[in-house]
């Protein structure tokens, strides 16, 4: 047996009571799968259910398996009757017939305080051995959130990639006349309600730590911007001058948002600081500039202006002083709007409209092609994941509001699964910080 | 189909009140509304009439609406007169003021439609001070897409939402 080594894993938190590793493997394992660069070929996966878990309420296979698949980068094999939930149980060729390159076991156990114990396996089915694997006792409230982190195990063995299926996301749910700030879990689960107002609330936007929401309400019968903090629910009114304040985005060090006000007449962009001073202008046009979003090294923004005519995306520094000079970005159509900039700064999201649709795009800062990843009619903010792979976005369903998400390619798209109400304004949240 | 029936019974409505002595101002405006900019040649000045200017079903300031092209501020010529009409108004008489919401239809980006709504309520107080009016008779604000008022996905809802409303302080 290989040397059993602990470890400490960026996305373990408190609840995991033992974490260790059975297989010293590098975070990055080679599996004898084809590239899935391009979008075109996926990772097929089997995920064997796990034994015993259908005395709970989650299933941690289907938690997993929605997770992966969602991403887009994995095909779900069936496991189809067959149930190894061991090593020795696994009969290699059945995986290799059915086109399985990665299978993965596991079982849980009911520990004598109630606790869960999680055991699973994720196995390299042509080499006939283990890649990674965990131990983890959770209380039972925790099974969805440790199916999330086997989730970002599996996705980060498998694609060398972070995992961003421990993150969470916020998002506005209308329902009658009342209007809700929620958060949930990246797939839609555990939404809880941060503030409910009689009056709309828009442009929630996280904090780099994940610990504060910044967002706009027009509880006092016009926009103001409030910053709220997550673990204590306090919050202040960050911009609540003469006029409208609204679209803030948060400056990659924390310090600082970029918001839109109408204080000297169109709406312009402003900077200022998180406790609501030091606020100066920083865009200078005759039109409209609003939906800031900063540029991982904080030096740059990315904006929508009509200075030229119609709404597009433009660029431009952060400069000292007011700023008139901008570079347009977008020059397909005559409406593009709501960029969100990516965590590795090389391309942008934001909504195209063309024929009538309104749809997610992305666009290389390099190539400057535009793609255009669904088809629906009426997307609206998307942002995207930590990682950069997958796009959350708010899109119409007979009426109603609902968030999709798409894969960068545009591959895959799936629903979110969020109860009733319309819901809108999602925005991605950031990783967890690291302990 | 529902919708046009209730168009005409509204006009049927307000058709009546202004043969009767009861002007009921949100039967007025909603008639505004659903006619959309169908709202044309009412102008007629009527001398004999016994309504305060404002609430005179007959006078061109019983219109309160400004609607708009898809992504466009600019007032149109045909609410053109209607707007300067409430400017004399409010230059004749220093005491009224007036609020001035600006809405856009629910397509798009819900922050831009907050700067348009913007725009569109700005660009009416505009004409309004050129035309006589004082600064600070007039406050323009945006609600953007966020107080829609048709809630259907068509272009006859969406016509009805891109619109700036006038509205008197304390009628």
């Amino acid at each position: 047996m290989p040397t059993l080594s602990i470890q400490s894993h960026r996305f373990f938190c408190h609840v995991w009571i033992l974490v260790f590793w059975f297989f010293s493997a590098p975070l990055h394992a080679e599996l004898d799968i084809e590239i899935f660069g391009g979008g075109t070929a996926r990772i097929p996966i089997a995920i064997v259910p796990f034994a015993d878990e259908n005395k709970f309420q989650h299933s941690i296979t289907k938690v997993v398996s929605d997770d992966l698949e969602r991403s887009g980068l994995f095909s779900l094999v069936d496991s189809n009757g067959l149930t190894p939930y061991a090593p020795v149980e696994v009969v290699y060729s059945d995986w290799i017939d059915r086109g399985a390159s990665a299978l993965v076991i596991g079982r849980t156990i009911i520990m004598p305080n109630g606790m869960i114990e999680i055991q699973f396996r994720l196995m390299d089915v042509a080499r006939k051995e283990q890649l990674t694997g965990l131990v983890a006792t959770v209380p039972i409230t925790q099974l969805r959130s440790a199916a999330h982190r086997i989730a970002d195990i599996i996705y980060e063995t498998l694609t060398g990639d972070v995992g961003v299926f421990s993150t969470q996301i916020a998002y506005v749910m209308k329902q009658g006349d009342k209007y809700a700030l929620q958060i949930a879990d990246a797939d839609g689960f555990n939404a809880q309600s941060i503030i409910e107002y009689t009056e709309p609330i828009i442009s929630p936007a996280w904090s780099p730590d994940g610990s504060q929401l910044a967002y706009v309400s027009f509880e006092n019968q016009k926009p103001v911007i409030y910053v709220q903090t997550l673990a204590t629910h306090q919050r202040i009114a960050v911009a609540n001058f003469k006029g409208s304040n609204s679209a803030p985005a948060w400056s990659p060090d924390g310090q600082r948002l970029a918001v839109v006000l109408t204080a000297q007449g169109n709406s312009q962009i402003f900077l200022i600081n998180v406790d609501g001073t030091g606020m100066r202008r920083l865009s200078k046009s005759s039109g409209i500039d609003t939906e800031p979003s900063f540029s991982p090294d904080g030096r740059s923004i990315i904006f929508t202006s009509d200075r030229g005519g119609s709404p597009q995306i433009y660029r431009m520094l952060v400069t000292e002083t007011e700023n008139s000079m901008a570079e347009r970005l977008t020059f397909e159509g005559n409406y593009n709007v709501s960029p969100d900039f990516s965590k590795d700064g090389r391309s942008f999201t934001f909504i195209n409209r063309n024929n009538g649709r309104f749809n997610v795009a992305v666009q290389e800062f390099g190539s400057r092609q535009m793609q255009i990843l669904t088809n629906s009619q009426f997307d609206e903010s998307p942002s995207f994941a930590p990682n950069g792979k997958m796009i959350l976005y708010a899109t119409e369903i007979k009426g109603r509001g609902i968030l999709s998400a798409v894969s960068r390619d545009g591959q895959t798209r799936q629903q979110l699964s969020i109860q009733a109400g319309n819901i809108r304004e999602p925005a991605w949240g950031p990783l967890p910080t690291a302990n | 189909m529902k919708k046009v029936l209730s168009v005409l019974m509204i006009s049927l409505l307000s058709a009546c009140a202004s043969q009767t002595t009861q002007p009921a101002a949100d039967v007025e405006d909603r008639t505004i509304g659903a006619n959309g900019e169908a709202g044309n040649g009412s102008s007629i000045a009527s001398g004999e009439s016994n309504f305060h200017p404002l609430q005179d079903p007959n006078s061109i300031l019983s219109q309160r609406s400004v609607y708009y092209d898809f992504d466009s501020y600019t007032v149109r010529n045909e609410y053109r007169e209607m707007v300067t009409a409430h400017a004399q108004y409010l230059r004749d008489n220093a005491n009224s003021k007036v609020l001035l919401q600006g809405n856009t239809d629910g397509r798009g980006s819900r922050e831009y439609n907050l700067a348009l709504g913007q725009r569109r309520a700005d660009g009416v107080k505009n004409m309004m001070t050129l035309s006589g009016a004082r600064d600070s008779q007039i406050e323009a604000v945006s609600l953007g897409e966020e107080k829609p008022r048709a809630v259907g996905h068509d272009e006859s809802s969406w016509r009805q939402n891109r619109r700036t409303d006038i509205i008197y302080r304390g009628e």
